[in-house]
């Protein structure tokens, strides 16, 4: 079998961060190549780079062998590539053969499309009714619309992006066995993932990448779950720790059997989450984005009354339903993934983004009225201990750079002295500078007393500073993990959602 | 070739130009006006003149660009609390009508009385209808989570139906020849006026010391902090632990009770009694008065001078031109229209590729 794309050399970078970096590798036509990886590791970047959707620093890519140069989503579709995204883009109100023609780029009528698509749907074994709205199908069926729209255009490629990540176990065989005969037929399937079951199930190749780099591309005939997750996390160090003694075994915070059960299909629902914290502990809670980071997020803050069964205890008072102030009062601290709009207001200037936190606390206010002075001098201190680098407190937030703003708001929730801090994301898109400041307060701070989540896509990130680590998996956490003499091929497990 | 129309958003917006843009809209507002003069085959120098110097040219002038201003700077500061909570409550000429009835009502009720305490009565039972007509949009969204655009405007028809049943029906002045309307009010109703042969009254001062109190709430207190954060995300209200339903109610009944006041004023001031057309659409006029002066208390104090005399402007037009009074809506609508495109085109980067 001949290659049908021919990455050489592919370099992108973005301010801060080598997406790619030197990626190279073919894939053989009418296969199944799965890309594997960390979050940020550059598969994303990579497909969205076959697909015209972003254009590479440098480097080629040939199709058929023939040099393609790929400017837009539509060349990369008169090449034959198509591409479904992990969201879909239909139109809610309109019924599935409408949502169909709207995707074509030659003029067809509607009869003829209707008449094309149930060729394709029979062959194929989709079961979709060309005349029901969207709104009324499942998210598997959705699923479905968009591959039927992309299989329209007769293509030669077809890159998938977390195809399985909405769907339910059978949806997922049925969609395998859609995927192995779209094969049969001459197709090429590109598909993303981290989950290494379903790649090992599916796909013939693999290429692995890491850091933006390919660490190799296999065949998946020989390889297993656990050697397959350990070449995806690659050799990690972990600094060894321990949680000062002074401060051991007395517990601050519990989760007991914790569990979700909401009908929104694009939310994870948790399942019997258990969770104990001593006092000086650092646990980290690593996994890859949308297994339930978000929702875990959401019942700890408990912004919105977000629906679980299970117990939450802090101190042994059970704070389910206490709200975001009450437990704010209660000296637990939250430093949320989103900076701009959620932790910090960008319009508003450095001195009310303190009180925007801080408005439980007394001594900020004169009855109804606002203690600005007092504000400003404690914004002063914030910035001066927290080394932000910004001109005055009267500078607005949206202007201070991703890492100074950072600093900022968890020197800020440092400051007002938790005894809990839960931090999702800390170093989320900030410069290596204030990354390794923010790390060396946190671990500053443990040894203080204070407990300390954090939730973190940033596997290298949590090795570093954490006691303990656990994964998240589809709404499931995995034991925790000790991270000194930690076991790097178990973690590759359970990243990849084998739990013992 | 395909041409696209690209809007992108302005990382770095200017705050100048946000504080300017009022004034942009007013002279592209006078430019584009000057050419429906010509249409109409007038000269615009002259008609500018007719439409907004001269209605200002002497005290009697003066006194009715006040007696205009007045409702809709009370209105309109009322409605800056919801509009700055990014809650759009339009119904706020309902809520005048309704503050007009509570409070003419009680006019009504004690319409032989001299007591001192019966004006103030009827601001206070005026403030209290406005709320009262508020809070009922404030509970359906809160509730229901209806659209309070939909829900404020249609009380207003509402309301204006029960003013009319009233001054048909029970309310109607029985030596009024059958016309709709009812008894004047008894002089201890009536809203004492600041100079003596002129219609200003003293809600003048009412809109200056609200105007007052809102920019303390604004600047100093957590109310307008609260206020402040909810409208400008409110993601980071929920974090920093705000109830955003509480808000909803407040702001309603804040702007509700401005706009009862207002209408109160009107009917106690210079109507002296209750019949169908109590407002010249005050309550919908403010809308624009509120964003001309950028939610902010002193910018709505100007705005609605500006905008009063369009009133005044519009009603000579109509006298010496010999045009319809409605060209009056016709700037009030082209300052809006002008105001909302200078502000898009400040917030975001058009470009065509």
């Amino acid at each position: 079998m001949q290659s049908i794309v021919e990455f050489k050399n592919i370099f992108k970078t973005y301010p801060g961060v080598i997406a790619n970096d030197d990626v190279s590798f073919n894939i053989k036509e009418q296969s199944i190549h799965a890309i594997l990886g960390e979050n940020g590791a550059g598969k994303s970047t990579l497909v969205k780079i076959l697909y015209g959707h972003v254009k590479p620093d440098s480097g080629e890519i040939l199709i058929n062998s023939d040099l393609a140069i790929i400017n837009s989503p539509s060349t990369a579709k008169n090449l034959g590539i198509n591409m479904v995204f992990q969201h879909f883009s239909l139109f809610e109100s309109l019924t599935v053969a409408e949502n169909l023609i709207l995707g074509m780029n030659e003029n067809i009528s509607l009869t003829k499309l209707k008449d094309k698509s149930k060729t394709i749907c029979d062959k194929y074994g989709f079961n979709l009714n060309l005349n029901s709205p969207i709104s009324s199908l499942s998210v598997g069926q959705r699923q479905s619309v968009e591959i039927v729209r992309s299989l329209l255009n007769n293509p030669k490629i077809l890159i998938m992006d977390e195809p399985t990540s909405v769907l339910t176990p059978d949806e997922i065989s049925k969609l395998f066995k859609i995927i192995k005969n779209l094969v049969k037929d001459g197709l090429t399937v590109i598909f993303i993932s981290h989950k290494l079951e379903e790649i090992i199930n599916l796909s013939d190749y693999v290429t692995i990448m890491r850091n933006g780099k390919v660490v190799s591309t296999i065949s998946t005939q020989n390889e297993d779950p656990e050697t397959l997750g350990y070449k995806m996390l690659g050799y990690k160090v972990s600094k060894a720790k321990q949680v000062s003694d002074n401060n051991f075994s007395q517990e601050i915070f519990n989760i007991k059997n914790l569990s979700t059960q909401s009908k929104d299909p694009f939310t994870v629902n948790l399942n019997k989450i258990d969770l104990n914290l001593i006092k000086g502990q650092i646990f980290g809670i690593a996994g890859v984005a949308g297994n339930g980071q978000k929702e875990l997020m959401e019942i700890l803050l408990n912004e919105n009354d977000y629906e679980f069964s299970g117990d939450i205890f802090f101190k042994d008072l059970n704070i389910n339903n206490l709200s975001t102030f009450q437990r704010k009062s209660l000296s637990i601290s939250y430093v949320t993934e989103d900076r701009l709009g959620h932790s910090a207001v960008p319009e508003m200037s450095l001195s009310e983004n303190i009180f925007l936190s801080m408005n439980h606390k007394s001594e900020f206010k004169k009855g109804y009225f606002i203690n600005f002075k007092k504000i400003n001098s404690f914004a002063n201190d914030v910035i001066k201990n927290f080394k932000v680098d910004t001109p005055s407190y009267n500078v607005k937030a949206g202007k201070l750079s991703g890492g100074n703003l950072q600093k900022f708001i968890i020197g800020r929730e440092i400051m007002s002295n938790p005894e809990l801090l839960i931090l999702s994301q800390p170093t989320w898109g900030i410069d290596a500078g204030s990354e390794a400041f923010i790390k060396k307060t946190i671990v500053e701070l443990s040894q203080k007393g204070v407990s300390i989540i954090i939730i973190s896509h940033d596997l290298d990130e949590l090795l570093e500073v954490c006691h303990e680590i656990a994964v998240l998996y589809e709404g499931s956490l995995s034991k925790p993990l000790n991270v000194e003499n930690i076991n790097i091929t178990k973690l590759g497990k359970y990243m990849g959602g084998l739990f013992d | 070739m395909v041409y696209l129309i690209r809007v992108q958003l302005r990382e770095d917006y200017s705050n100048l130009i946000f504080y300017l843009s009022p004034l942009v809209a007013v002279v592209l507002t006078l430019f584009f006006g000057s050419f429906i003069f010509l249409i109409l085959d007038l000269s615009p120098i002259e008609s500018f003149k007719i439409f907004f110097i001269s209605p200002i040219s002497n005290s009697y002038g003066i006194s009715e660009l006040f007696v205009k201003a007045t409702p809709l700077a009370i209105i309109a500061l009322g409605l800056s609390y919801c509009f700055k909570n990014n809650i759009y409550n339009i119904g706020a000429e309902g809520q005048l009508t309704m503050g007009a009835i509570f409070g003419g009502g009680i006019g009504l009720l004690f319409n032989d009385s001299t007591s001192v305490f019966l004006l103030p009565l009827m601001i206070l039972f005026g403030a209290i209808g406005g709320s009262f007509w508020a809070t009922i949009p404030a509970i359906l969204k809160t509730k229901f989570n209806t659209n309070e655009i939909l829900t404020s405007l249609m009380l207003t028809y509402v309301a204006l139906f029960i003013l009319d049943y009233f001054v048909v029906g029970p309310w109607k002045d029985p030596e009024g020849y059958g016309l709709p309307k009812s008894m004047p009010f008894p002089d201890a109703g009536r809203l004492p006026v600041l100079f003596d042969g002129l219609r200003v009254h003293i809600g003048v001062y009412f809109a200056m010391i609200i105007c007052f109190i809102t920019y303390i709430v604004y600047n100093k207190t957590l109310f307008g902090f609260k206020l402040k954060v909810s409208g400008l995300s409110s993601k980071a209200s929920q974090y920093a632990g705000f109830k955003y339903k509480n808000l909803i109610f407040y702001t309603f009944i804040i702007s509700g009770a401005c706009a009862g006041l207002a209408g109160l004023f009107e009917v106690s001031g210079p109507i002296g009694l209750l019949y169908r057309d109590i407002s010249p659409n005050y309550g919908f006029t403010a809308i624009i008065v509120a964003f001309l002066g950028r939610l902010n208390p002193i910018g709505i104090i100007l705005s609605s001078l500006l905008i009063a005399l369009t009133y005044l402007g519009a009603e000579d037009a109509q006298l010496f031109l010999k045009i319809p009074s409605a060209v009056g809506f016709v700037f009030q609508g082209l300052v809006l229209f002008f105001l909302l495109g200078t502000d898009f085109l400040n917030k975001y980067r058009v470009s065509i590729e």
